[in-house]
């Protein structure tokens, strides 16, 4: 038995959460270091995890190349009438899919935390709702086991409920309900798939119904149930509505109209945890999931997804365009990213698959940084409207330097990370479908539209007057989380090698996976 | 030299700027003066150093023709990004990574030194124009960024990375333009500079992607042999000219060639010094740059394209050139223009003319907009000295007499100008020659409507000197507009004397060519040879040349395996070409040589009237201008208004197009797609409303009237309960009387 560090990595804010609730509510102090050195050591954890992690090895569908795997028998019940012999496993383990999200996941939660020192409205509960969101978001990236991935799938709905229903802005409660109601929706749809897998999945070494997902990759284990027969109306149906489920969270074209509620309501921590690692696990459950588990419904989407990714991109971007609330604006700019992702994983060649993971990392501290950023300038000013700025470059240098980086990382310009992430798209999906991928390139134009003529409103021009004794420059706080999000966008930028080395195996194994499934192609034409 | 010392060195080239970058970002505050001498001191010491790669480039080995390459290139490569797959090309699997690489060859030496000695001379001309402005230590940070990325697009043997440093100087363009942001008009037009590039870059990234899937590579080298060995983009001639022209779009957006063209003139809200360096000299001329590069693998159905636009470019640009009042406007629509000449040049496959021009101009551009950038600092600080902060500092109908006041930025100016205009014993002279030779050399070859090409040539050679000696004489010569402003006019300080003074001797004939009216005999263009071209169906596709030598074949198949290191190309050889179309080069050249002496003689011809036209005009007053612009007044405004293209984009794109769809999708999104959402909610909570209400009233109201009629019939009966035995009796009698009647009677 080696050492447990997945299951530390999740629980570990948990144990936070404990210790946070043990204090008094007024020792404020006392609960933010508490919650700061429980994220602190969740990111030295995924650095050791990162450096211990053997990028040869391939994953996704091999138990035995997986990492750090631990599994233990959870839920045993010999005989029970209508399921018979009930066994879920606590099964984790990470591969190259995974840990980039892992790595995400942890320093996110980190900076975040010390962006949420400036809540003042009761700090003992919002901290120990947010680190129990850190456990479920964790967790979801560390499941192996669809059961386990559903328990924090759904553990992490709850605490974010909380955070946006009570620490939001004035419309939290209308965003809250409708975060909540939405995303339970979707959660119903993965219910529904995940207990018709389990009815049509054995394990061979057991001989009895699993929710092991790596077991349900493997056809020769379904083949009982309604999941049995490849190509199947069934298997249809059923990868249709784990795709609405998890395009739900990305969020996919037209179930995306939560997000910007979400966003706008939220206080700037969960905005960056919101689009820093939230919007992900909609990306990393279709590739966890749907693909390797439905290879050929995803050959036979592939072209309809790519469409979607295309909507999204652009569509998301005019959206943007329109906007006047600064978070509202990059709240649909996510919108418009996450559709490079689906572009790219839609290719289902090497070069998309790498560049759609590698902007899922890239959007989750691009993103991340913009909302810090916006929370910065929203914390003095208690407002974002974009018009009631201007001339901000001259009066918040710093601030104004590092929102340049995040702008252009989010532009595209390359030598930041965005650019490395949606060129890998751009070649992958070309290799695949020319006409969608070259009315794609519409949201290079688009996306630099939105935001450099916010840049322009915000930034530059002169200073209207009443912000001239509001506006400081960042502090120290404020610098030191967005300085850290600044170094990766452009190490990757630079040279992405060591990031994409950690994916490459899995993300070649996931494609040969899905490839290898024989099926037609809806709409080929295209 | 080795070629490794080379490439050692070209890197050290292109880094210091980088450094130069950094250092004055960080710690420019902190520096003695800001950091601007060392900016400068650094920026001469790479000038040195870009001389030695230059010569070093001059001397590398010619070769056999290898594809797309006159000169054997020196390359270095690293792998940037290794995804561990393979990709299929051609039925060959190759690996799947992408390089990183510098690529070294006469063409890249004298960019190297053209970039250089323009990016050093500025530096030093700033110093004296940005004193004084209070972000002076990010201006000069600021034009190491975009030295650096201007290098790295001249240095790269790849399109990935050509695409990188393109927009990076896309990014200092942007920095640079928007230099006095808090103004609105900068502001303004450093976004539209950088969206309007985007647009063209979205046509280059497309065609890079073309190129890409095709070949599994990046490399200038690999693909242009790709090309060579008729393996074409998914098989066909027209995927090809498909991925020229996307591009060559890029270049479109970067060079500001019609219809991508009016950001430039906008640009110029930037300081002075960055119009000289980046649009006019340096950035604007990647585009040609760019197509010089690529130029081997245009198809005859590119480069038409490419000639047409640098034709309708160089027209529009010098009819609105004509009319215009703002000292750098005429400046920059006279860019424009020249840019336009240069990438005719190329489309009519008179490359090394066109490469020839690109340099010309650099030096006589940059002279004449750091002149403009003297003179609006000497009326700056006039109009400074009246406390008059109304009138435009750039407007040349405020000005009129100035070379008494300035000699030297006088002289200089006219040096420029007489370069500009293609006047005998200057620069651009030779260049502009050897651009209508060309033009007239293929005119004469393929016919038809190409004739047109060197007509608009030649009209364009009139007018630019026609509009740049009026511009000499409006600012310089006569009596002065507004005295009061004349008086306190001084002449700039010696390190903004020096960068004009150097850039006009460099407009002299005497560093290209030492024959005055032949450029072939100097060095420049032996050393620039056009490339042997890749593409099977060349733009005049003339009987002799499918006639060439069949022998040729089997070495360019040969060379074609070398380059490609043995990675594919098999069989297929049999549609090789590069030997017809090379021989209707060497026709095109045979008829540029005998159009030299006719061309040159109607353009000196030409141009000499366009300059007597102007001093007519603008000096002798033989033709009153006024009254001719009101004779002419449709033309003159619509000339004036710059062919309106800012307005039809504005009513007719952004407007409807961008601004409108957007507003569209806003509304969509709220009323449609969250309508629905917010509908299903809704719908919902009447449906549960419903069901409360029935299970208020039905379900719950049965419950509830079991209830009462319990109670009821309890309240009835209790009235039986009297507790007197009469009563009682009573009952229990009527009772069993009723039990014996029921059986007897009912049962039985």
């Amino acid at each position: 038995m080696q050492f447990p560090i997945l299951t530390l990595i999740t629980f570990l804010p948990i144990l936070g959460m404990v210790i946070v609730l043990l204090l008094p509510k007024e020792r404020i102090r006392a609960i933010q270091s508490t919650a700061a050195i429980a994220t602190g050591l969740q990111v030295l954890l995924a650095v050791l995890i990162w450096a211990a992690f053997d990028t040869a090895k391939t994953g996704i569908n091999d138990v035995a190349t997986m990492q750090f795997v631990e599994r233990l028998p959870w839920i045993v019940i010999p005989e029970t009438p209508w399921f018979g012999e009930i066994r879920i496993d606590y099964f984790m383990g990470i591969d190259g899919l995974s840990m980039p999200m892992v790595l995400l996941t942890a320093l996110i939660s980190f900076l975040a935390t010390f962006s949420s020192f400036s809540i003042k409205k009761s700090v003992k509960g919002y901290f120990a709702m947010f680190l129990l969101l850190d456990t479920g978001m964790m967790g979801v990236f560390c499941s192996l086991d669809m059961f386990l991935f559903y328990v924090f799938w759904e553990v992490m709905l709850l605490p974010m409920y909380f955070l946006i229903g009570i620490w939001g802005g004035p419309r939290r409660e209308y965003a809250a309900i409708k975060f909540f109601l939405y995303t339970l929706a979707g959660s119903v749809l993965l219910l529904l798939v995940m207990i018709g897998l389990y009815f049509s999945t054995v394990d061979p070494q057991t001989g009895v119904h699993t929710f092991n997902m790596i077991a349900m990759m493997d056809p020769a284990n379904v083949t009982q149930g309604i999941f049995a027969t490849v190509g199947s109306t069934a298997r249809m149906l059923a990868f249709v509505g784990l795709f609405i489920g998890f395009a739900i969270k990305v969020p996919i074209f037209p179930f995306h109209t939560w997000l910007p509620d979400a966003h706008v309501e939220a206080p700037t921590a969960i905005s960056v945890i919101l689009a820093g690692v939230l919007l992900k696990m909609g990306t990393y459950g279709l590739l966890r999931i749907s693909f390797p588990i439905f290879p050929e419904m995803t050959l036979y989407f592939q072209i309809p997804m790519m469409i979607l990714g295309f909507v999204n991109i652009v569509y998301g971007a005019l959206c943007a365009m329109a906007q006047t609330d600064f978070k509202k604006l990059i709240a649909y700019s996510s919108v418009s990213h996450m559709g490079y992702v689906l572009l790219g994983m839609a290719a289902l060649n090497v070069q998309g698959m790498t560049g759609a993971v590698l902007q899922m990392f890239n959007h989750g501290t691009i993103t991340a940084m913009l909302f810090l950023l916006v929370g910065v300038l929203y914390d003095r000013a208690h407002t974002r409207g974009l018009d009631e700025f201007g001339g901000v470059y001259n009066k918040m240098p710093v601030y104004s330097f590092l929102t340049v980086i995040a702008f252009f990382a989010a532009i595209g310009l390359p030598s930041l990370s965005g650019f490395v992430s949606e060129a890998f798209v751009f070649l992958g999906a070309f290799q695949t479908n020319k006409l969608w991928t070259i009315l794609s390139t519409l949201g290079i134009v688009l996306g630099a539209g939105y935001m450099l003529w916010t840049f322009q409103r915000v930034f530059m021009g002169t200073l209207p007057e009443k912000w001239e004794d509001v506006l400081d420059d960042v502090n120290g706080r404020e610098i030191f989380t967005l300085v850290p999000l600044a170094i990766i966008i452009i190490a990757i930028g630079v040279y992405p090698s060591p990031a994409l080395n950690w994916m490459s195996a899995s993300l070649g194994h996931l494609v040969d996976l899905v490839n290898s499934s024989t099926a037609e192609v809806l709409f080929s034409a295209f | 030299m080795t070629a490794d010392t080379l490439i050692t060195l070209a890197l050290i080239v292109l880094f210091v700027p980088l450094f130069s970058f950094v250092l004055l970002l960080a710690f420019g505050k902190r520096l003695p003066r800001q950091g601007d001498s060392i900016a400068t001191g650094l920026m001469f010491a790479n000038l040195a150093l870009a001389v030695v790669v230059m010569i070093g480039t001059l001397n590398l080995p010619e070769t056999d023709p290898v594809p797309g390459f006159p000169n054997e290139p020196a390359q270095a490569s690293i792998t940037w990004v290794d995804f561990q797959s393979s990709i299929t090309v051609f039925g060959q699997d190759i690996p799947l990574r992408i390089e990183l690489g510098v690529m070294l060859d006469p063409l890249v030496g004298i960019m190297l030194v053209v970039v250089m000695i323009i990016t050093a001379l500025v530096h030093l001309f700033s110093i004296g124009y940005m004193h004084g402005d209070p972000k002076y230590h990010r201006y000069f940070a600021y034009l190491g960024i975009f030295a650096f990325s201007m290098l790295g697009i001249v240095v790269t043997n790849n399109f990935l990375m050509m695409y990188a440093a393109w927009e990076l100087v896309g990014l200092s363009s942007y920095l640079l333009i928007g230099f006095w942001y808090e103004k609105p008009m900068p502001a303004y037009a450093g976004t539209k500079a950088f969206l309007v590039n985007r647009v063209g870059d979205i046509g280059m990234w497309t065609g890079i992607l073309i190129l890409f899937t095709s070949y599994g590579t990046f490399r200038f080298d690999k693909i242009f042999a790709y090309i060579a060995a008729g393996q074409l983009p998914f098989g066909s001639e027209a995927w090809l000219t498909a991925a020229g022209i996307l591009i060559f779009m890029g270049a479109i957006g970067k060079s500001a060639q019609f219809p991508l063209h009016t950001w430039l003139p906008d640009a110029m809200e930037g300081p002075t010094p960055v119009s000289a360096l980046i649009h006019a000299a340096t950035m604007v001329a990647a585009g040609v740059y760019l197509v010089a590069r690529t130029f081997p693998m245009m198809s005859g159905g590119a480069l038409i394209v490419i000639a047409a636009i640098g034709t309708i470019t160089a027209f529009i640009a010098a009819t609105i050139a004509l009319v215009q009042n703002d000292i750098k406007k005429v400046l920059a629509y006279s860019t424009v223009s020249q840019l336009g000449y240069m990438i005719l040049a190329l489309g009519v496959g008179a490359y090394t003319a066109g490469f020839f021009h690109l340099v010309t101009h650099a030096m006589f551009k940059a002279c004449l907009f750091l002149g403009s950038g003297s003179v609006i600092h000497a009326m700056h600080g006039g109009l400074h000295h009246i406390h008059d902060h109304d009138t435009d500092p750039q407007d040349i109908r405020n000005m009129g007499g100035l070379a008494k006041k300035m000699p030297v930025t006088f002289t200089t100016f006219l040096v420029a100008t007489l370069a500009i205009s293609g006047v005998p014993l200057f620069s651009g002279f030779l260049s502009k020659d050897e651009i209508l030779a060309g033009a007239w050399a293929f005119g004469s070859l393929t016919g038809d409507i190409a004739v047109l090409i060197p007509w608009v040539g030649f009209i364009v050679a009139a007018m630019t000197a026609f509009y740049m000696f009026r511009l000499v004489i409006l600012t310089f010569l006569g009596e002065s507009k507004r005295p009061d402003i004349f008086e306190h006019i001084h002449e700039s300080p010696l390190t903004m004397k020096i960068p004009i003074i150097t850039l006009a001797a460099l407009s002299i004939w005497i560093f290209y060519s030492f024959n005055p009216i032949s450029a072939p005999s100097g060095w420049f263009v032996k050393s620039v040879k056009t490339p042997v071209t890749v593409t099977a169906g060349n733009w005049y596709n003339l009987a002799h040349g499918e006639a060439h030598g069949a022998d040729m074949v089997e070495q360019d198949a040969a060379h074609t395996q070398d380059v490609l290191e043995g990675e594919q190309v098999q069989g297929t050889i049999e549609h090789h070409i590069g030997i017809a179309a090379n021989a209707n080069q060497e026709a095109l050249e045979h008829a540029m040589h005998e159009a030299h002496y006719p061309a040159m003689i109607t353009s000196v011809l030409l141009a000499l009237s366009g300059i007597a036209f102007a001093f007519a005009m603008y000096r002798r007053r033989m033709i009153n201008p006024d009254r001719l612009a009101a004779r002419l007044r449709p033309v003159h405004t619509f000339l004036l208004n710059k062919w309106y293209f800012d307005e039809i984009y504005e009513k007719w794109v952004v407007v409807p197009g961008v601004h409108l769809i957007a507003r569209m999708m806003r509304w969509f999104d709220t009323y449609v797609v969250d309508g629905a959402v917010n509908g299903a909610a809704s719908i919902t909570r009447l449906q549960s409303h419903v069901s409360g209400l029935f299970d208020k009233w039905v379900v719950d109201g049965l419950v509830n009237f079991v209830a009462y009629a319990v109670g009821f019939f309890g309240i009835l009966l209790k009235k039986t309960q009297t507790g007197r035995v009469q009563a009682y009796l009573a009952f229990i009698i009527t009772g069993v009387v009723v039990l014996v009647y029921l059986y007897f009677y009912a049962i039985i």
